[in-house]
């Protein structure tokens, strides 16, 4: 090395930089703005500016992707039936994107860099222009490189052109989502070389002797067996945690909570949009029972809960009562249990709702990785009974499938666990929404029967840090191909120990809950661990759409190209 | 020298085209000392170290490996690794290149080809074989594993053995089980990057390496553990 001249250094770098066009040069830089608070937004017309924005979310500042400099970005209100122009000019100097996130539109309005148009480049605006044939809660965000992670989204409220099937005197929108000042190039490098990175729940060596005193040495060494033999952990709950992350409700974090004002007697609708970039919410309100009205945006048959868990993408409303003139948390644990979002629901503004305690997190079970032995099986319920089977099998389309370096798992015995509330919520003593609680509100009695089915499998290598569906990840794979006009069922097989919210563009999913008459409609869907679930597809839109993972650093692998001809 | 390096440089970059994953696998470099360390008892005293790096994909990358100890007083003996390392299997990969081993001021020259993962039960494992030009053939395992005892006070088991076919005096090796070394080490983790610790270790030559060099030491050890 000190016989190497400088000069000659340099050249032996730049020629490697060349290849790796690792230099970024840029003609023109937008510069940095201010944040701005979050505003709503109303009429058919709106202009949206993607700007890098100055914020202070943790204490210390940090450049955040923004939509009109607001984290987050404001609150677009549409009206069902109306025609709505979008203008995103991006003030990036990196190309940028806008995706509707659940609204069905045609497929050049998407917002998918790649797939439904080329993006949005430094400087330049694109003009999104769809008419709204839905209504209820959805969101927007970024589709371009991490940008999701840095601030890029916010909420859409469409108004129904009908009455609504509930009342409600008051409505809030309560976005959660997770905030680093850490790069997400950097976080993401970081799982690459070391994948329990942001785990701080690992097991210890004091946890097996506290098993061995619980269930004997013999019993403690078998329950860890097959994980250590397989090398896997039962703690393995979130990629990414609260070490990194500041959990955020409608921008603001738990040590200034959102403020959500009620007089005392009102029904308050709650939208809850869960837009983080990585992190499943488990959400309560201490003293308040939720009446779910809606998931993913589409009305169900109302049910009570105490507690919701949100995947990552999904929205749920909920209709609370507040019965006395008090103060409620909104308590929204990451699953991981590392951290919270925070809200206050009150009727005085100086009056804050004690904050429970985070839970305990649970490890995950045999079942969630896919050894069967579910509380279904216990119970010794007969297998032919299983209201999830189809009456009437349809034909499989085999996909190309590839276990190897990418894929360290298979689900053996892989189950329908739509009542399963899942890890860290079983047996928690409350009420807990599961799917199997979802009835649409509409009949889905008369829907096309299914044509066919494709079994996806969601595989990865949690060591290598590798995700892929079938064990092919996006680059490598041919899209997926539906014909226009059948109705197709998708069953996922989950060959890992993490829950997938899997997303589908552009069409419907309509998720087999156990009631084939109120099939509920969604546009994502939590693919428990080592478990299995089905949904109907009807393909009533053309054109290319993106399917994938919501977790942004699954997705740019655990992604397909889906073409409808 | 020079052209040593230039030539990594080129490999490196022709890696990065031909091998250049896409989508989510990105382009990583990143270099680890799992031990930094000095190393003491009341006879011996050494500086010790046990690096490694890499630049490539998920399936092809590019590693080096280097250990070695500058005993108090005495020249410093390390052994050098180059190697092409492909994923094989979901927890495996498999190492190809060169080796270079310097002791007693002379140096050795090795084909080498590694298996290096981790095995059931979280066994940090790698099992290096290596051929010089004179026929000898060496075998070096390392064997690891982490225990935590909180989420940042780790404790590091580690056993390591040569062995070789040939005696070569001039580098200190004689044929058949030539070392082994089984220490413990126990960090605290003050970011994942960074953490101190201190540990004991014990390590014998057996063989005719202990005649070449008659080690047999229990000693103390103390250092950094780093990576970026």
């Amino acid at each position: 090395m000190n016989h190497l001249s400088r000069r000659d250094f340099l050249k032996g770098v730049a020629a490697s930089g060349l290849v790796l066009s690792s230099i970024n040069v840029h003609a023109k830089s937008y510069g940095v703005i201010e944040r701005k608070e979050t505003t709503e937004l109303s009429g058919n017309v709106f202009h949206l500016t993607i700007n890098k924005t100055l914020v202070n979310v943790t204490g210390s500042p940090s450049i955040a992707t923004t939509v009109n400099g607001m984290l987050q970005g404001p609150t677009l209100r549409w009206r069902e039936g109306d025609m709505v122009t979008i203008h995103v000019t991006n003030y990036l100097d990196e190309p940028s994107s806008i995706h509707w996130h659940g609204i069905i539109l045609p497929y050049q309005m998407d917002g998918v860099p790649g797939i439904s148009f080329d993006g949005i480049a430094p400087g330049e605006t694109f003009t999104y222009t769809f008419k709204v044939q839905q209504s209820g809660t959805f969101w927007y965000h970024s589709h371009s490189g991490f940008q999701e992670q840095t601030g890029v989204y916010g909420a859409i409220v469409i108004e129904p052109k009908e009455k609504e099937p509930f009342t409600y005197d008051r409505e809030y929108v309560v976005l959660l989502s997770d905030y680093s000042d850490e790069k997400p190039a950097t976080i993401y490098r970081k799982l690459k070389i070391a994948s329990d990175y942001y785990n701080f729940n690992q097991r210890t060596v004091g946890d097996f002797f506290a098993e061995v005193k619980e269930k004997g040495f013999w019993e403690a060494w078998q329950a860890r067996k097959m994980w250590n033999q397989m090398r896997m952990s039962d703690r393995d709950l979130s990629d990414v945690t609260g070490y990194t992350y500041t959990f955020l409700m409608n921008g603001h974090s738990p040590s200034k909570p959102f403020q959500a004002l009620y007089r005392a007697g009102e029904r308050v609708r709650l939208r809850f949009i869960n837009a983080a970039a990585m992190t499943f919410f488990d959400v309560r309100i201490p003293g308040l029972k939720m009446r779910v009205v809606a998931a993913d945006g589409n009305n169900v048959q109302p049910v009570e809960v105490d507690e919701i868990r949100l995947g990552v993408a999904e929205t749920y409303d909920v209709i609370v009562e507040p019965k006395n003139s008090q103060a409620y948390a909104i308590f929204a644990q990451a699953m991981d249990r590392s951290g919270y979002a925070l809200g206050n629901l009150t009727t005085n503004p100086n009056i804050y709702a004690k904050v429970p305690k985070l839970d305990q997190p649970q490890p995950l079970t045999m079942a969630d990785m896919g050894m069967g032995m579910h509380m279904a099986d216990m119970k010794k319920m007969p297998m032919k009974h299983n209201k999830y089977a189809l009456k009437k099998p349809v034909p499989i389309t085999q996909l190309p499938m590839r276990w190897g370096v990418g894929t360290t798992m298979r689900a053996k015995n892989p189950q329908y666990r739509l009542d399963d509330p899942g890890v860290g919520l079983r047996n928690n003593g409350r009420r807990v929404l599961t799917y199997a609680d979802l009835r649409s509100l509409r009949s889905t009695k008369d829907d096309k029967y299914p044509d066919r089915e494709i079994i996806l499998h969601l595989t990865g290598n949690m060591e290598r840090y590798m995700w892929s569906i079938n064990g092919i990840p996006y680059h490598e794979a041919d899209p997926i191909r539906f014909r226009y006009g059948e109705r197709v069922r998708i069953t996922y097989i989950n060959d890992t120990m993490m829950n997938h919210p899997m997303h589908l563009h552009g069409l419907w999913s309509d998720l087999e809950t156990g009631d084939e008459n109120h099939l509920v409609r969604k546009h994502t869907i939590i693919s428990q661990p080592g478990s299995k679930i089905s949904f109907r597809v009807t393909v009533d839109a053309k054109g290319a759409w993106a399917y994938h993972c919501h977790l942004l650093y699954h997705m740019k692998d655990m992604f397909r190209k889906v073409v409808v001809t | 020298m020079k052209n040593l390096f230039l030539q990594l440089l080129l490999f490196a970059t022709l890696m990065s085209s031909t091998f250049a994953g896409s989508g989510g696998d990105i382009l990583r470099a990143t270099f680890t000392a799992d031990s930094l360390e000095y190393q003491a008892n009341f006879d011996e005293r050494a500086i010790y170290w046990d690096t490694y790096g890499y630049i490539g994909y998920d399936i092809n990358k590019l590693y080096f490996y280097s250990e070695g100890e500058k005993p108090h007083r005495e020249s410093a003996n390390s052994e050098n690794q180059l190697l092409y390392s492909r994923a094989i299997a979901p927890f495996w990969d498999v190492q190809i290149g060169v080796g270079l081993d310097r002791a007693n001021e002379k140096y050795k020259s090795w084909a080498v080809i590694a298996l290096a993962g981790l095995a059931p039960y979280f066994f940090e494992t790698r099992a290096a074989l290596l051929v010089g030009g004179n026929g000898n053939i060496g075998l070096r395992i390392d064997l690891e594993y982490e225990a935590l005892l909180t989420q940042k006070l780790i404790l590091t088991p580690k056993v390591s053995s040569e062995a070789y076919t040939k005696n070569e005096p001039r580098m200190g090796y004689g044929a058949g089980l030539s070392n082994l070394t089984i220490g413990a080490r126990l960090r605290y983790e003050i970011k994942r990057e960074f953490a101190p610790y201190v540990g004991i270790e014990w390590s014998k030559n057996f063989g005719n390496t202990r005649k070449y060099s008659p080690f047999n030491e229990l000693y103390l050890v103390g250092g950094v553990r780093f990576w970026f």
